[in-house]
């Protein structure tokens, strides 16, 4: 057995995500000569608060250690957005209803992923990505011919600003801080970092294991649950296609934003950083006027270039 | 419980013998087959007609290159990683292989041949820098897609005469995809099950410490599997696009999950470089055809991709169930 | 000194440190053409340190490794392959996912081309059929399909098979373990049929009758030296015993003077290993400090962990009333965060007791590394430093206030001293002493003869079960070395 000499990288540069940002919206100012700056940044804070909801329930699970990923999440969006629309029916009345049964199918979903994990002792990759075929058809059943708008009220709120600000933003912000003292000051928090560490030493340790990966995908589950009822109020309807950049997105803010892909070190506040700066480099992009291929070739490389210069630690599979 | 190996079973016929130490290996062995027979039969009851030269040929067209794109998934699942990117590829491929490919062979054979080398690539740093290949791959997946739009912004382009030559030819007597089928599995079990470098390729998915004791390069073996996906992607490409003629950049989009499910419901396993090229062509044809029999059932087309998800579950169940009552690891 | 002719490898005042512990104290050691070595030592003597320097899987930090005369740089596993030098380690390094043919081809690089499935098959086949005939193996078998007596027959045989590759010296290291009498008979034979061709051998076993039957020669080794060499025949089995466990075999000291009787009070853990075939077993009572001895490997750890695991649910044969806690003795992989502060790591046991209200609170936290800072004197300049930035034996220290800060009454101990100093030593034992005195109760594993001091009560493992229960007045490294090789083969 090797012994690793001296600490780890302790400090993972997820500051540089937010300087990425900074410098990728300082470009666009540039570019535009100071139009619309103020513009796309509400705009941009707008469209990062989905990923950064996303990017918590990946962190959570991907925290957990090697292997830990939860695939099913745009399946999972795209049917909790068809579920609030539906339930909501357009009445403002019913916006707390359809949003607990948004909660509750995106709950139901985490619940079965744990499950076929756990009984089926199948790798969580795959547990999450048959759930996501399920889920999907399911989606495409009950939403088939659906196109109900969301309430006008909920609407309206999904894209309220105070001050340049998206209300959503704020209440996202809110969330995040009170999701990093979750991670680490509460038992659940510390054990999914213990786990994602090592998940033995964690078990000899004391740490109830099994409940803790119960607890995150559900996490998980929910999270996208909520996120597709609010996906569905902003872009004024749902669609099965309303998350399929999610998946992706989720990982990649989480590879950027500093989180360890071998799990046990988790960052919150770099998922903001990661967020902005996707969404910043993609509308700076395209106010560049640059075609779709290239805004995806460049977003491969980012994820591919972050990740490489992260490095991974010598694990035992 | 197993039967334990003893005297008594030694006189036993080589078989059976086999099969009184291995009844879990044996049962998992048989599961994709006995899942792809169910699906025939399921389709013959319905439909007798669907069983013929010209049904058989309509109904498996599109499994040729599903169990290409299962086949390079295969190459890297032995190596205990993930390719998220094949789907993308695929599509990649069939948007070269419907411009650059048509208008200059030269000059698109060299691009495919790059991919080939990406994925080579691709294996050497997940290697070298340890790190997780689906974030390699999931960024990758980005990358082809965006490739994919560049070359072909629209809908489009149009197959080389040849390749669609090759994709629609009759064979005689039996249908042109079950003789390909044949063709890929066993051409693929062959160089990787039955070549002495083929075992060294599966062993470092075993024990990849035992095998860089014995003084091979496991750099070489990692980046050798890594390309074999490449090559296979491409075929994969070429297949869909001589089938449907014109391509688009999502062509190939639900092939990174049908391939990573193909390899699974024939009995490849995650880690510890056990899989089955004739299993991952057996289950790449039989997510093929449940679609078919579900539009026999009536069931709608909604529930195509659900059809699939819930293949995979039950058979993962089905192996759950055989490793806890089939027997224990000796 | 002279070269003889028939020397295969040589080491000359090797040595092998790992942190703090010397494993190789400037070894000496030879093996001729044609001869079959006895190695033989107690746990921690170095012989496994030895063997993976021969066979190249470590370097060595000092000396020379010479062999057939040229002393060799870079001598690593490749080198050592080509060299004709093989190693049939423990840890079976067999494939599971191949068969017994592509196994034995994985050895041979020249089996390659046509026909190379036959000529493998033909090769293991071959040997197997001479080593252990009606061995039952089929050279097309998948490994994991195969019982792990069988996989060890393969195992062996493979190390034995002929190529294109030299073969000059095969490394033995509990080749027997699995096999039963009969087949570890075929094997040793075909030892000493092989050591008459000129090949030679090295044979490490915890079966003292193998060593004495079957070596030309015996090296006994202890604490990193070799302490005596000599023609096998010149030894016997009490001559080993002594020679192993030093000039001092008498009767061990008690540390502190301990109740001569057990107390007869409701015990705290009642258990019997899975393989106990016997009425044998595990009692430990409050206050009590219960030594776990034997060889390494030989179910001591895998009873801690099911008692460990008995006490959240039930487990066959097994009886716990109290919380325990687990004290790791393989830090990296059992134990530490990596990337925690000491006080992560220590309090993460204790995360209930942590609390305010819902939040775990730092002071807290803090308080209660702070006070087992004192306790046992984990020396750093912050307890916040990463867990990494302390030495071994202070990790271990951490490892112990995290056991012993929670409220557990039954403390496990995996053979937790494994590489710490004297010092840490000392204290360690110390504070295990007057915690058992104020009513906690120690079941420890040690690999450390002079731990066993500390025992009030010692149970002997051999093979998965134990084979002898002294009490503390019955106690001593006599006894325990007995226990722990078995009469015969």
């Amino acid at each position: 057995m090797k012994l690793t000499g001296g600490l780890r990288p302790v400090a993972r540069p997820w500051i540089w995500s937010y300087l990425g940002a900074l410098s990728v919206w300082l470009a666009a100012i540039v570019f535009t000569r100071g139009h619309g700056a103020g513009g796309m940044l509400t705009a941009g804070l707008a469209l990062a608060v989905f990923s950064v909801i996303t990017g918590v329930a990946q962190m959570f699970v991907i925290t957990l250690g090697p292997g830990n990923v939860d695939l099913s999440l745009p399946a999972n969006i795209g049917l909790a957005s068809a579920v609030a629309m539906k339930v909501m029916g357009g009445a403002d009345a019913m916006v707390a209803v359809g949003l607990l049964a948004a909660l509750a199918s995106g709950t139901g979903i985490g619940l079965a992923n744990y499950l076929f994990i756990r009984l089926l002792r199948i790798p969580p990759i795959i547990a999450t990505l048959s759930a996501s075929f399920i889920i999907q058809s399911a989606g495409i059943a009950y939403g088939r011919g659906l196109q109900v708008k969301p309430p006008p009220g909920f609407a309206a709120f999904t894209s309220a600003q105070f001050a340049g600000i998206p209300l959503l933003a704020m209440g996202t912000l809110l969330f995040t801080i009170a999701g990093g003292i979750v991670l680490h000051r509460t038992i659940y928090g510390r054990s999914v970092l213990a786990i994602g560490q090592n998940p033995r030493a964690a078990w000899l340790a004391g740490i109830a294991v099994e409940r803790t990966r119960c607890i995150t995908y559900v996490l998980s589950g929910a999270l996208g649950g909520i996120c597709g009822a609010l996906l569905a109020g902003y872009f004024r309807g749902s669609s099965l296609e309303i998350g399929d950049e999610y998946l992706l997105a989720s990982i990649a803010l989480v590879v950027i934003g500093g989180t360890s892909v071998s799990g046990g070190n988790a960052n919150v506040a770099g998922l903001w950083g990661a967020a902005l700066f996707l969404v910043l480099l993609l509308t700076m992009l395209n106010t560049f006027g640059v075609s779709a291929g290239i805004r995806f070739v460049v977003t491969g490389f980012v994820i591919i270039g972050v990740i490489i210069a992260a490095g991974g630690s010598r694990m035992p599979r | 419980m197993t039967a334990t190996p003893g005297s008594t079973a030694a006189n036993a016929r080589p078989i059976p013998l086999r099969l009184a130490r291995a009844p879990r290996r044996f049962l998992r062995a048989a599961l994709p087959g006995v899942s792809l027979v169910l699906v025939l039969v399921g389709i013959a009851s319905l439909n007798p007609r669907a069983v013929s030269y010209f049904g058989l040929n309509l109904m498996l067209n599109l499994g040729i290159p599903v169990a290409l794109a299962t086949i390079a998934q295969m190459f890297v699942i032995t190596v205990n990683d993930l390719d998220l990117s094949i789907g993308t590829f695929v599509s990649f491929v069939a948007c070269v292989a419907a411009t650059f490919l048509r208008d200059s062979p030269v000059l698109g054979g060299t691009i495919l041949l790059g991919g080939v080398a990406v994925y080579a690539l691709l294996g050497a740093v997940t290697y070298l820098r340890n790190v997780p290949s689906i974030v390699v791959t999931l960024g990758m997946s980005f990358v082809w897609q965006g490739l994919a739009i560049l070359v072909l912004p629209k809908p489009g382009g149009k197959v080389p005469v040849w390749l669609h030559g090759l994709m629609g030819y009759h064979t005689p007597y039996v249908p042109f995809p079950i003789v390909a089928a044949l063709a890929i599995a066993a051409a693929v079990h062959a160089g990787l099950m039955r070549t002495s470098y083929g075992a060294i390729l599966r062993g470092s998915g075993g024990n990849s410490g035992a095998i860089g004791r014995a003084g091979w390069s496991l750099l070489k073996t990692k980046m050798v599997m890594f390309a074999l996906a490449g090559v296979f992607g491409v075929f994969s490409g070429l297949a869909l696009i001589g089938l449907t003629t014109s391509a688009d950049a999502n062509i190939g989009k639900g092939y990174t999950l049908l391939s990573i499910a193909g390899v699974i419901l024939g009995g490849g396993e995650f880690t510890g470089g056990r899989v089955s090229p004739v299993g991952a062509v057996v289950g790449a044809l039989t997510l093929t055809l449940a679609g078919t029999l579900l539009n026999f059932m009536h069931i709608s087309p909604d529930w195509q991709v659900g059809a699939q998800g819930a293949i995979l579950i039950v058979v993962l169940a089905a192996r759950a169930l055989i490793n806890r009552t089939g027997g224990r690891d000796p | 000194m002279p070269e003889l002719p028939g020397q295969i490898v040589r080491l000359d005042r090797v040595e092998k440190h790992f942190g703090a512990v010397r494993a190789l104290a400037g070894v000496d050691f030879a093996v001729h053409a044609g001869e079959c070595v006895g190695l033989v030592g107690h746990n921690g003597a170095g012989k496994s340190t030895l063997m993976h320097i021969l066979a190249g899987t470590l370097g060595p930090d000092g000396g020379k490794v010479l062999v057939a005369g040229e002393a060799r740089r870079g001598y690593g596993v490749v080198m050592a392959q080509q060299l004709g030098i093989r190693c049939v380690f423990q840890e079976l390094s067999l494939c599971p996912n191949l068969t017994v043919a592509e196994n034995a081809r994985v050895l041979h690089p020249s089996i390659t081309g046509w026909g190379w499935r036959r000529r493998a098959a033909r090769l293991i086949g071959g040997k197997l059929d001479e080593i252990f005939p009606g061995h039952g193996i089929e050279a097309d078998a998948v490994v994991s399909d195969l019982p792990i007596a069988k996989r060890q027959m393969v195992e062996v045989a493979r190390a034995f098979t002929l190529s294109r590759s030299p073969l000059h010296l095969v490394i033995l290291d509990e080749p027997t373990s699995s096999l039963d009498g009969h087949t570890a008979g075929q094997l040793l034979a075909h030892v000493r049929r092989t050591v008459a061709t000129g090949v030679s051998c090295i044979l490490i076993s915890h079966l003292l009758g193998e060593i004495l039957d079957y070596s030309d020669r015996i090296v006994v080794m202890r604490d990193g030296k070799v302490v005596a060499a000599d023609c096998a025949a010149r030894f016997d089995r009490e001559l080993l015993v002594t020679a192993m466990g030093g000039a001092t075999a008498g009767k061990m000291q008690a540390a502190e003077p301990s109740p001569a009787t057990r107390r007869t009070t409701r015990p705290r853990v009642r258990a019997r290993p899975a393989r106990q075939r016997d009425g044998l077993e595990l009692v430990a009572h409050e206050g009590e400090v219960v030594g776990f001895a034997g060889l390494s490997g030989h179910g001591q750890t895998d009873l801690l962990l099911a008692i460990f695991k008995a006490a959240s649910r039930r487990m066959p044969g097994i009886e716990v009333t109290e919380p325990v806690a687990l004290i790791a003795g393989d830090r990296q992989s059992d134990g530490i965060f990596p990337l925690w502060s000491i006080v992560g790591n220590v309090g993460v046991s204790s995360m209930p007791a942590l609390r305010r209200s819902f939040l775990l609170s730092p002071e807290l936290e803090d308080q209660l590394a702070e006070r087992w800072q004192k306790r046992i004197q984990i020396r750093t300049p912050d307890l916040r430093n990463n867990i990494l930035s302390l030495s071994g034996g202070n990790q271990q220290k951490a490892l112990f206030a995290r056991a012993l800060g929670c409220e557990a009454k039954i403390l496990l101990m995996d053979d937790p001293m494994r590489g710490v100093d004297v010092g840490t030593k000392r204290e360690v034992y110390r504070l295990i002493r007057n915690e058992a005195n104020a009513g906690r109760t120690f079941l420890w594993y040690t690999t450390e003869m002079e731990e066993l001091e500390n025992c009030d009560h010692v149970y002997v493992f051999r093979n998965g079960s134990i084979v002898a229960d002294l009490p503390r007045g019955e106690l001593s490294e006599e006894r325990v070395i007995h226990s722990s090789f078995e009469e015969s083969a």
